[in-house]
């Protein structure tokens, strides 16, 4: 194919090139997402209480539905301008970045430690265990997430626990697979052999030596799922089957602005750009990560 | 073949009975099913039916026999939302238009990624291959439900080309076909440009073009044709995901479909049709990926023999 790529015109290659160029130094050195990362979302969701210019669940009425303050009507007390209760639309994007934050973090301990463990289990012992452990990962890859949201939702209500178990629920699988792709690997090698002569005992050995082997990986599929969980985690909560209103969470915001997207297009547009950044600048991070830390993980 | 055909088979059954248990369970957990199963203002008489239906009286393990016995009929008892119509007839009544809205955005996806697929292939490492890498990188991480509102605003609210929302005439299926195909795209882009780079670098293309064969029909007969098959097989698994993602583009462009029957049952707390809809969508999903397990084995042995 190199006589096509040669046909073309010199400025075509040239910009492929400089892109190509830029592309790779993003990759390198991943300044650029950890600093939008840092200054949009990790650094105000930490700090939302002096960061945040106004309360997020108070509004006032007579400020409702200003727009941003670069355009008419809007004034630069609320930058991003207010929604349909005059609460500030900057406030609640800062508090949302930590809703979205709390729910990854916890879900993605919670499900690393279950499909680690069974991970560990199915690799290290193998023949039964394996065969249910592995049997159970099939059966909920067969079960798509969003019906279990829905189903909890509609049972339980919308909360939290709900949100949480059903992230946790869809993440586990792939640490389970992982994990004992991993073990399954390592069992026969001869450091496993002699640590067990040396009088190590099982739990020794699954925890002392082949545990720290997996860490990377474990770290690189968290890294790379926070993403996955934020677009989960927003997309439920628009549905109405995660966290509940008055909550500044992202994907209701999107919702709620839904129905006033004709007067007020900022109500929508901002929360969904928050996502974007954080899902982008996350994935870059995760990327480079796996090419540092596993590049095992190419195809994941 | 027969047997891989029986074990997967069997998988598909133990996910569905997964299923089963899991909404079964769920509706008591909380400890009377009668708070989910019924409204607030429930009379004397939904008591007793509801009761007698799910057969509330009896051992935890008849309670699910009944169940499961209802639910192969397809009888949920009554909605809450929408008094006196059994869920059978609410899904049925929606479904054609979720079909009408899969079928229309997996042609929209085929005939976007296909094409561009193949071309970032034959202009591998220039300016549109490394455009079509970062729509790819873009289309990862927008969430569906803000670009379709995103598509409102531009299309119906500021050039007023397509209705905002609901199901009249051909206009009113164009975003939400385009928002749910849209998703897809980025994946069968990446997928038909890796397998065309591989055609492309064959033997058989490189004799084609020795015998003098117009560029133009090299590409995309010969190459697309052999390059088209991982792409196609693909197409086959997402059409279950696309059950789901109507859910959330249905809700975004209010689409009166059965994705949306769920959320409006959802919010008013509609245990009863809930249920349905997703063991209704459970079912198709495994069962098109049942399909989908079949079809993969008999293309290519080797997964036959290895799993």
């Amino acid at each position: 194919m190199a006589n096509v790529a040669q046909a073309l015109p010199e400025s075509s290659r040239e910009l492929g090139g400089r892109i190509q160029r830029g592309m790779n130094w993003a990759r390198r050195f991943p300044l650029l997402s950890l600093a939008v990362l840092l200054f949009v979302l990790v650094t105000p969701a930490v700090f939302a209480d002096y960061v945040a210019p106004h309360d997020p669940f108070k509004g006032n009425i007579l400020e409702r539905l200003q727009p941003p303050a670069w355009l008419e009507g809007g004034s630069w007390s609320h930058p991003l301008g207010t929604d349909k209760l005059g609460r500030d639309m900057l406030s609640r994007i800062i508090y949302g970045a930590r809703i979205s934050l709390t729910i990854a973090a916890i879900s993605i301990v919670c499900g690393g430690l279950v499909g680690t463990t069974l991970g560990l289990l199915a690799g290290y012992f193998g023949g039964l265990w394996d065969h249910i452990i592995m049997r159970l990962v099939d059966i909920k890859i067969s079960i798509p997430s969003i019906l279990l949201a829905l189903i909890l939702a509609a049972a339980l209500g919308p909360s939290y626990f709900t949100v949480i178990i059903v992230v946790a629920l869809t993440l586990w699988t792939r640490y389970a697979r992982l994990v004992r792709g991993e073990v399954l690997s390592m069992r026969s090698q001869d450091f496993v052999a002699k640590a067990r002569v040396a009088g190590a005992s099982t739990s020794r050995i699954i925890l002392r030596h082949l545990l720290p082997n997996v860490v990377n990986t474990i770290i690189v599929l968290a890294t790379l799922e926070v993403g996955v969980v934020i677009i989960l985690e927003a997309s439920l909560s628009f549905l109405g089957a995660g966290i509940p209103p008055p909550n500044p969470a992202w994907g209701l915001m999107v919702a709620d602005g839904r129905a006033l997207v004709i007067n007020a297009w900022w109500l929508s547009f901002f929360p969904g750009l928050a996502i974007l950044l954080t899902v982008l600048s996350m994935n870059l991070l995760g990327d480079w990560l796996r090419d540092r830390l596993d590049p095992k993980l190419r195809n994941v | 073949m027969q047997r891989y055909i029986v074990v997967r088979l069997f998988h598909a059954l133990l996910a569905l009975f997964a299923m089963s248990i899991i909404v079964f369970s769920l509706a008591r957990i909380s400890g009377n099913p009668m708070d989910v199963l019924l409204p607030e203002d429930a009379t004397e008489q939904d008591f007793i039916q509801t009761a007698e239906l799910w057969g509330l009286d009896k051992p935890l393990h008849i309670q699910y026999l009944v169940y499961l016995g209802n639910v192969l009929k397809g009888d949920f008892g009554v909605s809450i939302k929408w008094p006196g119509r059994s869920t059978r007839d609410l899904i049925f009544a929606r479904l054609p238009a979720t079909l009408q809205l899969s079928a229309l955005s997996l042609v929209v996806a085929a005939l976007l990624a296909l094409p561009l697929g193949v071309m970032v292939a034959v202009k591998k490492d220039t300016g549109i291959d490394y455009a079509g890498k970062v729509v790819a990188l873009l289309g990862q991480a927008a969430p569906s439900f803000w670009v379709g509102i995103i598509l409102i605003w531009i299309f119906a609210v500021t050039l007023g080309w397509l209705p905002a929302s609901g199901r009249e005439g051909v206009a009113s299926l164009v975003m939400p076909a385009f928002a749910l195909g849209w998703f897809q795209v980025a994946a069968v882009m990446r997928l038909t440009r890796s397998s065309m780079l591989e055609v492309l670098d064959s033997e058989y293309v490189k004799l084609a073009r020795i015998k003098g064969i117009p560029n133009w029909k090299v590409v995309w007969k010969h190459c697309l044709r052999n390059a088209a098959i991982a792409p196609l097989t693909y197409f086959g698994f997402i059409l279950g995901g696309f059950l789901t993602g109507s859910v959330v583009i249905e809700t975004v462009f209010a689409w009166p479909g059965v994705g949306l029957l769920a959320i409006d049952a959802l919010r008013a707390r509609d245990f009863q049709v809930v249920q349905s809809v997703v063991l209704f969508f459970g079912v198709i999903y495994i069962a098109s990926n049942l399909l989908v397990d079949i079809l993969y084995a008999y293309l290519d042995p080797r997964i036959r023999y290895t799993s």
